[in-house]
């Protein structure tokens, strides 16, 4: 069921176009991630979403009611949607509990229940409802911009990078603990970020933007296996694109006959395979069965996972694979290596077609 | 409402007619105030600069034993009115007038308009442009010139300009060692007929010359880029040891600090020694003081009120219009004070009788006056509340006026005291509007200061005078502060 729904958003700032026809729908309750490099317009869609930014065409629609149509806008105040911003933007002049009660009604009755509640929700110490924002950690901020959003009971919630400020290892616990507090409270969550990973780990739907079009939306799955194009196949994770010979749920290419689902096309096209799907094994000597052969030229060791490079010395010329494998039993740089397959083969589609 | 002393000049100008108006513009008394004024300006604006630049050099750049006292020393001018300067020295040097000893009491009065600004940019400049310009061949006074000097131009031309501005607007200074300035030969054709068409051409004179001014300046300054190259911040410069030239070069500072402190406050203290307790009369003093502080605490707050929307704008929606309005308002700041007591004297004697010399024309004078300066100081503080706060309060359910009120307003509130408190110190040093508009029987201590002084009861004036220079310390150790702190220090 489509909770919020983006039909055909286009916001442009003098010549440039910030956003162009931006369609999007997301389900009650799930969590969508927006993700794009800099200066893709990821920002600006959340902006107009949230209402502090006005788009010049298309719709927002949340549940049945119309945020906004084209220049006609519900102002922001009225639209009972949540934001976390990447720094949080706490009152400098007021502590943690009023922080968190900013939102709630003047009197409420229950209100330091509330805010107690909401607290221990998004796992802080009561002890620090009396601080000032800046006694507080970036990761304590945080939580407390999150405690302050949640208060309002939003029916969305928006969240503007808010974990690129924090150092790797809180971001991961952060991120966890946004995701879970969001999954108890029922609330639908929209995550606006540069960083892929975060994306595909945060979100059931992911949502490409480029230079202010949409050019994906799909669970993480599909889009880190069977991404539209190069660019995104790239932006999403390391990717090795080849050329191959498209034959009947196959295709062949330097690495030889992978499975692939080709739909009944012909001809060439690229193809693209992840780095984990390829592995590795020393050769002990030549002629063995082994479909492709190449040598180690370098290695880059990276604790967990290393990155070898091989060079592949088939048929036309030289190709140069970068294969992620495990730091256990690398081989050495010289030898003499079989690449195996793992999986299907990712067909884009054809230019042009 | 900014537009209304200009918009008088134009209009008086169209009502005179205009034979009348160049029969009164072009004659032999316009002349004479004319090379007067001219003459003033082109001697007293380069001294200055020459004067602070060097001082601020002195204190910002080399080794000079109490560089600290001597750039405070250079600040605190500032708080002597200009025409308790000038009384100081005309009861030191009973025979002093004309031009020279104007030019010579402008530049210690004024100076530190051009100190402050100097002293901030030297503190902020680069060093590694000066080592680059010495890895190049430059010795040490080429690269003074050819390095340090072109990057103060920033710094020399706004100091400059403000005291240009200052010097066509004083009127106290000048009466006192009697050289006739546009603004006192204003003052007196108004003091011998208001309204009078002559007066009101005097003042378009004036206004264009403020004009020809801020022209000037545009021009001069030109648009090069001043900001430094590249990221990081730039390490601190090193001091330049003095050696044995320390001896001529603290001669500097000290004749500074005798001639621009030494001298007001010796002959204060010998009027206020020689008038004993008899001067300090709680009625007249006491009522003074009140009335002040009651008008300069009205002024700064209505100034500061009316400040707000318009700062809010130039932060938050910065557009052409906002420019445009807000380059109005400063205009009107750069007026001087005789020009819109003028318009609003006439306005009001044609217009509106009732308003004529009430408390609220005079007020509006002093909003026109000191809107410039209320906007500055309210400018930088809503600056420093980020949009993002504002956006956050209205997704939690405020209004956009909830939210400016409760948000930025009230993390705005140290900088909307301070422009009160600017203004409110303004208000209490300024003499020529306040003489023309007041109501009859308003007595501040600049106007009594100045009745009593006109009538040479120096022993009596005194107190007023010390009671000045006291309200006024505060605001000088707020500017010092400001111009430490906008060098990051």
């Amino acid at each position: 069921m489509t909770f919020l729904a983006i039909k055909n958003i286009s916001k442009r700032y003098g010549p440039v176009h910030a956003l162009d026809g931006i369609e999007l729908s997301v389900a009650a309750g799930s969590r969508t991630a927006i993700v794009g490099p800099s200066g893709s317009g990821k920002t600006t869609l959340l902006r107009i979403i949230a209402g502090f930014e006005i788009p010049d065409e298309g719709q927002v629609m949340l549940e049945d009611q119309t945020l906004a149509d084209g220049p006609a806008i519900v102002p922001a105040h009225r639209r009972g949607i949540g934001i976390v911003s990447q720094d949080g933007a706490l009152f400098p002049h007021l502590s943690v509990a009023e922080n968190v009660g900013f939102g709630m009604e003047r009197g409420a009755q229950d209100r330091d229940q509330r805010i107690n509640a909401l607290i221990d929700m998004v796992e802080l110490d009561r002890g620090m409802l009396d601080r000032r924002p800046h006694q507080l950690s970036g990761g304590q901020q945080q939580r407390v911009a999150l405690a302050r959003a949640l208060g309002r009971k939003p029916r969305l919630m928006l969240l503007d990078e808010p974990f690129s400020a924090l150092d790797t290892g809180l971001r991961e616990n952060m991120r966890k603990a946004v995701a879970r507090v969001l999954q108890i409270a029922g609330i639908t969550a929209v995550l606006v970020t540069h960083d892929q990973v975060e994306a595909l780990s945060f979100a059931n739907q992911v949502a490409v933007l480029r230079d202010g079009r949409l050019i994906q939306a799909g669970t993480p799955q599909t889009l880190y296996l069977s991404p539209k194009d190069r660019e995104t196949a790239i932006f999403l994770g390391d990717a090795i694109v080849l050329p191959a010979d498209l034959g009947d749920d196959a295709v062949s290419c330097v690495l030889g006959r992978i499975p692939a689902d080709t739909n009944g096309q012909q001809g060439r096209a690229d193809i693209m395979l992840r780095p984990e799907q390829l592995r590795l094994s020393v050769v002990a000597d030549a002629g063995t069965e082994a479909v492709c052969i190449g040598k180690v030229t370098d290695i880059e060791f990276g604790g967990a996972i290393c990155t070898v490079t091989v060079v592949l010395s088939d048929a036309n010329g030289l190709e140069t694979l970068n294969i992620k494998s495990s730091g256990v039993g690398l081989p050495e740089i010289g030898s003499v290596v079989s690449v195996t397959v793992l999986g299907k083969a990712h067909i884009f589609d054809k230019l042009g077609a | 409402m900014s537009l209304v002393p200009l918009g008088f000049i134009v209009w008086i100008t169209i009502d005179t007619g205009w034979a009348e108006v160049i029969a009164l513009i072009f004659r032999n008394r316009v002349g004479e105030l004319l090379v007067n004024t001219v003459l003033l300006e082109l001697c007293t604006i380069p001294l200055c600069i020459l004067l602070a630049v060097t001082l601020a050099w002195l204190t910002e750049r080399t080794d000079i034993p109490g560089a600290r006292i001597w750039s405070w020393l250079a600040v605190a001018p500032l708080a002597v009115p200009a025409f308790v300067h000038s009384y100081a020295w005309v009861s030191l040097v009973p025979s002093m007038r004309g031009l020279w000893s104007g030019v010579l009491v402008s530049v210690l009065a004024y100076f530190p308009f051009l100190y402050l600004p100097v002293a901030a940019a030297l503190r902020r400049l680069d060093p590694a442009i000066e080592d680059a310009a010495a890895s190049l061949g430059l010795g040490p006074w080429r690269v003074f010139f050819r390095a340090v000097l072109p990057q103060l131009r920033l710094a020399i031309c706004g100091g400059s300009l403000l005291i240009g501005l200052h010097l066509l607007a004083e009127y106290g200074l000048y009466v006192m060692i009697r050289f006739d300035t546009f603004s006192t030969a204003i003052v007196d054709q108004f003091q011998s007929a208001y309204n009078s068409p002559a007066a009101n051409m005097l003042g378009g004179v004036l206004v264009f010359c403020c004009l020809l001014l801020l022209g000037i300046e545009v021009l001069v300054r030109g648009n090069e880029r001043y900001a430094r190259v590249g990221s990081g911040a730039a390490r601190p410069a090193d001091r330049r040891r003095l050696g044995w030239f320390v001896i001529p070069a603290i001669v500097l500072p000290v004749l500074t600090a005798a001639l621009t402190l030494g001298v007001p406050f010796v002959t204060l203290g010998r009027w206020l020694y020689l008038g004993g307790a008899g001067i300090w009369r709680i009625d007249t003093v006491g009522s003074a003081l009140l009335q002040t502080i009651v008008l300069a605490i009205a002024g700064g707050l209505l100034a500061t009120i009316a400040a707000v929307p318009m700062a809010w704008l130039s932060v938050r929606a910065p557009g052409r219009l906002q420019r445009i309005l807000e380059a109005c308002h400063y205009y009107v700041g750069s007026l001087p004070g005789v020009v819109v007591a003028l318009a609003l004297v006439s306005i009001t004697v044609r217009l509106i009788l009732p308003l004529y010399q009430t408390f609220a024309t005079l007020l509006l004078a002093y909003v026109l006056l000191f809107l410039p300066r209320a906007l500055v100081g309210l400018r930088a503080s809503i600056a420093q509340a980020p949009v993002e706060l504002e956006r956050a309060a209205m997704a939690l359910g405020r209004t956009p006026a909830q939210a400016v009120r409760q948000i930025t307003m009230r993390l705005a509130a140290p900088g909307f005291a301070a422009s009160v408190a600017l203004v409110a110190l303004g208000i209490t040093n300024e003499l020529t509007a306040t003489l023309m508009l007041s109501p009859n029987g308003t007595e501040t201590l600049a106007t009594k200061f100045w009745s009593l002084t006109s009538e040479i009861d120096y022993v009596s004036a005194a107190p007023y005078a010390f009671m000045m220079v006291v309200l006024s310390l505060p605001l000088t150790l707020l500017l010092y502060v400001q111009s430490k702190r906008t060098a990051g220090q």
